[in-house]
């Protein structure tokens, strides 16, 4: 993420206030896990909600909050009274889904100075299973999401290669494909929170990172028809979009595991994907997962774009900046109860939330209700992939006492994922966002006597 | 010697596998797509620190300035100061730092390692609303300009394909490789202390 220190501190302050305008909305829907009516409002909710459809008549369930309203990503549709007395809407010829007007999680944008060079973020919290929708996928772009026609883009292949190559989407799609559920994360997931606890859910602490089954071309095929000549180490991929995205990728890890997708979720790629066709690197910080991919250059050395020098590199205290480090370390988060989040009374909350480690396999998660004093392993629901979200489940039945919730992985290199405290160890605090990339750590959410859910810093 | 059905069979296993071999280096095993002419291959440019690809063409301070104030002030500030873009100057000095209060200050000063980026990036993606409209000599005057205002090039440099790697940055050797995964015991069982809550929600 082109984050700048020099920045004002990333509109910090105005994302504050909107994430606070985002909370006030589900705060006032008693059927939220955030809504904040007071106790004896709380315990009856049913009757809240009958009273408020009641009082709305037919249209109540529309009215009930603002996204409803629009019918992001919906259909709108009038709704009755009784859903059984009536035939619903008639299926279409042909149509392309959408989901119920009823649900109302988008992504949100960080508000960085420009909409064009900026990015939005998934919301964890209501996500179920490990693949995130292609419509909540969060998105990172530097010059706006290009559009382009697939059947007009060609990818060029060239530098030291045994003889430069020109593809069409139809000559890609004609290569034996592979399909893999891989997450991406930014490296810069979490920017917010080195020094202090800053953004309040975590769809803001942690909603850089999304999962999908992605479809391509494996890149060691492309490079084998090309051809590698000897003394070949690195491979240049530049994105064809306004801002010519180019990083430079090992070529050891090219021919490893990356591939060309132009597939996700089982259709084309979204436009703010990359469409037509993005390089995949798995485990590598999103940024490299070059999109709308128009070239690969193979090269001796690495080409030091600006991608890869003036960003996306890991400034520590003592001046030197750790370059190159592509690896997304093992890290997990409770997305449920998380932050703003609002417990319906004591008694049974599952715990649940997601891991994933660059690495590998994510082996265990254990989880702490105390702040890190205690800790039991969480179960682990499959599929457990390579790579990929694992979402984690633990059993908890709340006392109604302050609760410090935290969780820590294993990925099956057997790295740990660290505190805060020894992850500032090693890369220092060098400015309010310290060295602003791959913060893995563990994250705290508190949870106070009334059941609200705090982001907090506890280690 | 008489040919046993198992020779016959060695000898084609043998010959098959000298084939594959070689087809990864001589030939394409699927032969799809076509080959792209050098015109359409020059229209990229992607030079390295070392200068090969850098294209023809040069630039001095004074044409660069000029260029600066038309394509690049209203967003990089008169004095290279930054605004809605990044600030361009300054800084050294500033990336020595473990204060968490104070941030470090990184331009293409203070931080960036190698010249040739500075070219590559204008080139592929300034001015923001129409990347690639600048003129090779356009950049490389660009390029001039932001390094004497940075007095890492004198007023009277001129930079082309020769001079501009030549060019040492200030922070040439402040990137150190990659020394993950580090190894971190999982901690329990420590005394721990709350430090710090988020700002409530208003």
């Amino acid at each position: 993420m082109s984050s700048n220190s020099n920045e004002a501190p990333l509109g910090i302050e105005a994302r504050l206030a909107r994430e606070a305008r985002d909370l006030a909305v589900k705060r006032a829907d008693p059927s939220s896990a955030y809504f904040a009516g007071d106790a004896p409002v709380r315990a009856d909710r049913r009757r809240f909600v009958l009273q408020s459809m009641a009082a709305l008549g037919g249209t109540a369930g529309v009215m009930r909050n603002a996204f409803a309203e629009t019918g992001v990503g919906a259909t709108v549709h009038d709704v009755p009274a009784d859903a059984s007395k009536t035939p619903g809407y008639p299926l279409a010829d042909e149509s392309y889904g959408t989901r119920s007007q009823f649900e109302t999680e988008v992504r949100r944008r960080f508000k960085t100075p420009t909409p064009l060079s900026s990015w939005t973020m998934t919301p964890l919290e209501a996500g179920c299973g490990i693949i995130t929708p292609s419509g909540l996928h969060f998105e990172r772009s530097h010059a706006g999401t290009a559009v382009i026609d697939a059947s007009a883009h060609s990818l060029y292949v060239h530098g030291m290669v045994r003889e430069p190559r020109k593809y069409s989407m139809k000559d890609l799609r004609r290569f034996p494909s592979i399909s893999r559920i891989m997450f991406l994360e930014c490296s810069g997931n979490g920017l917010t929170e080195w020094s202090k606890p800053t953004m309040r859910t975590v769809q803001f602490t942690h909603g850089l990172t999304s999962t999908s089954e992605w479809t391509g071309v494996p890149l060691a095929t492309i490079l084998k028809e090309a051809g590698l000549q000897r003394g070949a180490k690195w491979l240049l991929a530049e994105g064809g979009d306004a801002a010519a995205m180019t990083r430079s990728i090992p070529l050891d890890k090219a021919m490893k595991d990356c591939f060309l997708a132009y597939g996700q979720n089982g259709e084309a790629l979204r436009p703010e994907q990359g469409y037509p066709l993005r390089l995949m690197v798995p485990g590598y910080e999103g940024n490299i997962n070059i999109k709308w991919l128009r070239r690969l250059e193979v090269s001796d050395t690495p080409f030091m774009t600006r991608e890869e020098t003036s960003k996306y590199t890991d400034l520590l205290p003592d001046g030197k900046a750790v370059q190159f480090s592509l690896a997304m370390e093992a890290k997990s988060v409770i997305t449920s109860p998380s932050g703003e989040m609002v417990l319906d009374g004591p008694g049974f909350h599952e715990i649940t939330g997601l891991a994933w480690s660059g690495r590998g396999s994510i082996r265990r998660v254990d989880v702490s209700t105390d702040g890190g004093r205690t800790w039991r392993a969480a179960s682990l629901q499959g599929p457990v992939l390579p790579i990929c979200h694992t979402r984690f489940h633990f059993p908890w039945t709340w006392d109604g006492g302050e609760a410090i919730l935290q969780s820590r992985c294993v990925d099956d290199t057997g790295y740990v994922q660290p505190t805060l405290g020894q992850l500032i160890a090693v890369r220092g605090l060098n400015g309010p966002l310290g060295s602003i990339y791959h913060l893995n750590a563990i994250q705290s959410w508190l949870v106070a006597n009334d059941g609200k859910v705090s982001n907090v810093h506890h280690y | 010697m008489s040919i046993t059905t198992e020779m016959v069979f060695a000898l084609a296993l043998a010959a098959f596998a000298a084939q594959a071999g070689a087809a990864g280096i001589d030939e394409a095993e699927y032969g799809f797509g076509t080959r792209p002419s050098e015109a359409e291959l020059g229209h990229f440019v992607s030079p390295l620190p070392d200068g090969r690809g850098l294209p023809q063409g040069s630039g001095s301070v004074l044409e660069g300035k000029s260029v600066y104030q038309q394509q690049c002030a209203s967003c990089h500030g008169e004095k290279l100061q930054g605004g809605l873009g990044d600030r361009l100057i300054g800084g050294r000095g500033t990336l020595v730092n473990d204060s968490p209060a104070k941030a470090p200050v990184k331009t293409v000063e203070s931080y960036w390692p190698w010249p040739t980026t500075l070219f590559d990036y204008t080139k592929r993606a300034m001015p923001m609303n129409a990347p690639g409209s600048l003129t090779d000599d356009q950049v490389y005057a660009l390029t001039a300009y932001i390094l004497s205002q940075a007095n890492i090039v004198s007023e009277d440099a001129i930079m082309s394909a020769d001079t501009l790697p030549k060019v040492v940055m200030p922070n040439r050797d402040g990137f150190i490789a990659d020394h993950r995964p580090e190894h971190f015991p999982p901690v329990a069982r420590t005394a721990h202390q709350t430090l710090a809550i988020a700002p409530a929600a208003k």
